[in-house]
């Protein structure tokens, strides 16, 4: 035991000191960071020049529709015509021109823009939402109904349909299938990546040994299968310091971020999206209830438990390939019925997460080579314990079978050199005896 | 008394026999040659009394008993395929290893220093094992070999990689080794450094164990009765007196003598030789004439 702690304390030393681990740790979070924060800004960001448009209009509304505003200014020319207009357009540093033709009836083709570049899509639609709500009130005036603003007001309805889900004791909960599809994609891609990254890590950690001489000095003093337990165990713990450290760092950094570009948030431009945001803030606090009322407890624990079993199992068959080449080049054709699998897990994810008690969900959770990822899709969505127990049994007693079937494969593979081994020769291998 | 006896061991792979059969003995306090041709089967050998594999049937004894899993803190094994984590530091390495063999970090250090010092590399420490020249990671190598003061100690093609210097070095270090009461087994295609070192040798071929003993023992048991005679006088003379039971194989004139190579043809002593000769020519020099291990070797394999 003494000895496969040394191992799994190299492994993870060797590993935690190197500086691209140390600069993948904090960079990695900046750019999820970045990815969080930076579409918000974006967003916020829009096109202050001033322009000039100038428009001719033979309807007689635009006048009282096109009012100045901090970026656009209107100029009409009642009596101008669209060749002169097109002939003096750079000389008075115009953006566009806007010809408005009779507007009273439903004829969509009635305003044209014209300009020598393509103008941009927010002043486009500017043009247009005024224009129509000039005519809108025009119609509704029309009717002469007294008091019709009010009763506008009165009738605009927003309905968001809410769901409970009742517990076995008659309680009642709140949720939202959009916020559980969310959930579960990101547990089961997290496993999916987690499972994928560090197999390949102590894949070509295996290689390394055999491919430096190291490992016939290394078996002489540990046995084979204390080497690979060490190296799958010290990986693992990177990976978990790796996605702890990522985690904090991502929610301090967003926070931090967040902080400072909120204050300087009410310019007059963005307070629409202010008002925008406000109203869908009750929404969004019906959100925050509802994943408040999500059970994290059972949830974390079986994420550590799939993760756990299913990258042990997975980082065994990846060890034992490692251990039959002696570069990374030769894996390629070997590593394929162990890619398999996991590619099949992460796209039953994509139908699970949207179908969750579907039969091929049923049974890909209880496969132990798919079971972590799609059974992690199922659970935000509520799975009976049973079926969690009995997916987890399999998944453990898989480990087991296949941990021992890699190490015999592994304590073999690591001695001999040379030629390429082929599948049915490293089963072969089950049969030496050690 | 033998610090390791492997008794019949037999190891089979797919279809291939690679060990059949084999018996060795390794006494005490000695250097053991194991040698043989590129896949007699001395590594598989070498491996199962590292306990890197079993045997399929036979048994090792190390120190009076049937060899356990701890055993391999008394063993330090230098393989011919040897290499280090390219990426780690020198004194980390060495330590780590040493740690493995079941040496205390404080242990491992204390000796390390010592052993640095010894070889005037204390400066390598703190450097990276990918900076250091092959001969300069082999000393290291060599080191951590030993460091655990074993009792049994398998060198396999130690000197591979070094300069000539290095290897008296070694060579040294090796004797010195034996003086402190190691055993060590040397398992080498240089049949020079075999007769310099070695007190006993088995010489495996094709999975068999096809010689084996004192190495002085080995060599005269495959003499071929062949003595030399250095003279003065008359060639005639001595062709003229030797009688049908010996033949002439050579000879040869150096500085006014005669050089003649003989070969004796019934075991005889060969004494009767010189008394047959004395009465014609006047002898200055008299030996029998041991094969090498080269020969030996040769001889046997091919």
């Amino acid at each position: 035991m003494n000895k496969i702690y040394l191992i799994i304390e190299r492994e993870f030393l060797t590993r935690v000191k190197k500086k691209s681990f140390i600069l993948t740790t904090l960079l990695t979070p900046l750019l999820f960071a970045a990815l969080m924060v930076v579409p918000v800004l974006v967003q916020t960001i829009k096109d202050t020049d001033h322009k000039t448009i100038a428009v001719i209009d033979r309807s007689g509304l635009a006048q009282q529709a096109l009012e100045n505003t901090n970026e656009l200014a209107f100029k009409f020319y009642p009596d101008a015509t669209l060749d002169s207009l097109k002939n003096t357009f750079a000389t008075e540093g115009l953006y566009a021109v806007v010809s408005i033709g009779e507007l009273r009836n439903n004829t969509p083709s009635a305003v044209e823009m014209y300009a020598f570049k393509q103008p941009n899509l927010d002043v486009q639609k500017n043009i247009e939402t005024r224009l129509e709500r000039v005519v809108e009130q025009r119609k509704l005036d029309s009717y002469n109904i007294s008091g019709l603003d009010t009763i506008m007001n009165s009738i605009k309805t927003q309905l968001d349909v809410k769901t409970f889900l009742w517990g076995e004791k008659g309680e009642e909960k709140a949720s939202n299938s959009t916020v559980y599809m969310v959930l579960s994609y990101i547990l089961s891609f997290m496993i999916y990546m987690f499972i994928f990254m560090f197999g390949n890590m102590v894949m070509r950690s295996v290689i390394e040994e055999k491919n430096n001489r190291v490992i016939e000095v290394i078996v002489s003093s540990v046995k084979p299968f204390q080497l690979m337990l060490g190296k799958i165990v010290g990986v693992a713990s990177v990976g978990l310091l790796q996605f702890l450290i990522w985690i904090v760092l991502t929610l301090g950094i967003s926070f931090i971020i967040g902080g400072i570009a909120a204050p300087s948030a009410p310019l007059p431009e963005q307070q629409e999206i202010v008002q925008q945001a406000t109203q869908e803030l009750g929404q969004s606090k019906d959100i925050i209830a509802m994943i408040a009322g999500i059970n994290f407890l059972p949830i974390i624990t079986s994420f550590i438990l799939y993760f756990l079993f299913g990258y042990l199992l997975y980082a065994s068959l990846f060890a034992a390939i490692g251990s039959a080449v002696e570069n990374e080049a030769d894996t390629q054709q070997l590593i394929l019925p162990v890619t398999i699998p996991l590619i099949i897990g992460i796209f039953t994810m994509v139908h699970t997460f949207q179908y969750p008690d579907s039969a091929l969900s049923f049974w890909a959770s209880m496969i132990p080579l798919t079971s972590p990822m799609v059974m992690m899709a199922r659970i935000p969505f509520g799975v009976p314990f049973w079926e969690v127990f009995l997916s987890l049994a399999l998944l453990f007693f898989t480990f087991l079978a296949i941990v021992w079937f890699a190490g015999k494969i592994y304590r073999t593979g690591i001695l001999m050199y040379g030629k390429k081994p082929s599948l049915a020769e490293m089963w072969k291998w089950l049969t030496y005896k050690n | 008394m033998s610090l390791l006896i492997a008794e019949q061991v037999i190891k089979r792979y797919n279809n291939h026999l690679a060990l059949d059969g084999v018996s060795i003995s390794v006494p005490r306090g000695s250097i053991f040659g194991l040698l043989g041709p590129n896949g007699a089967g001395k590594t598989t050998l070498i491996r199962i009394v590292n306990r890197i594999t079993a045997p399929d049937s036979g048994q090792v004894i190390f120190d009076g008993h049937p060899l356990r899993a701890d055993d391999v803190h008394q063993i330090g094994y230098l393989p011919e395929e040897r290499g280090l984590y390219k990426k780690m530091k020198v004194g980390e390495q060495a330590v780590y290893l040493a740690r493995l063999k079941g040496l205390s970090h404080a242990d491992a250090t204390a000796q390390l220093k010592t052993w640095f010092t010894k070889f005037g590399i204390n400066a390598w420490w703190d450097k990276k094992i990918e900076e250091l020249s092959k001969g300069m990671a082999q000393k290291l190598q060599f080191i951590v070999t030993i460091l655990h003061k074993p009792k049994l100690l398998i060198f396999d093609e130690p000197f591979s990689g070094f300069d000539p210097v290095n290897v008296n070095l070694l060579k040294q270090e090796i004797l010195n080794l034996k003086a402190n009461g190691s055993t060590i087994i040397f398992s080498t295609h240089n049949m020079a450094s075999v007769e310099e070192l070695c007190d006993e040798i088995a010489l495996i071929n094709k999975s068999r164990v096809i010689v084996s003993g004192g190495l002085e023992e080995v060599r005269r048991k495959h003499g071929d009765n062949i003595v030399e005679v250095i003279y003065r006088g008359n060639e005639q003379a001595l062709r003229g007196a030797l009688s049908p039971a010996y033949t002439l194989l050579e000879q040869k004139e150096k500085n006014g003598q005669f050089i003649s190579t003989i070969k004796i043809n019934d075991p005889q002593p060969s004494n009767r030789l010189l008394q047959e000769l004395i009465p014609h020519v006047e002898i200055t020099g008299f030996r029998e004439v041991i094969p090498s291990m080269n020969d030996i070797f040769i001889k046997l394999v091919s």
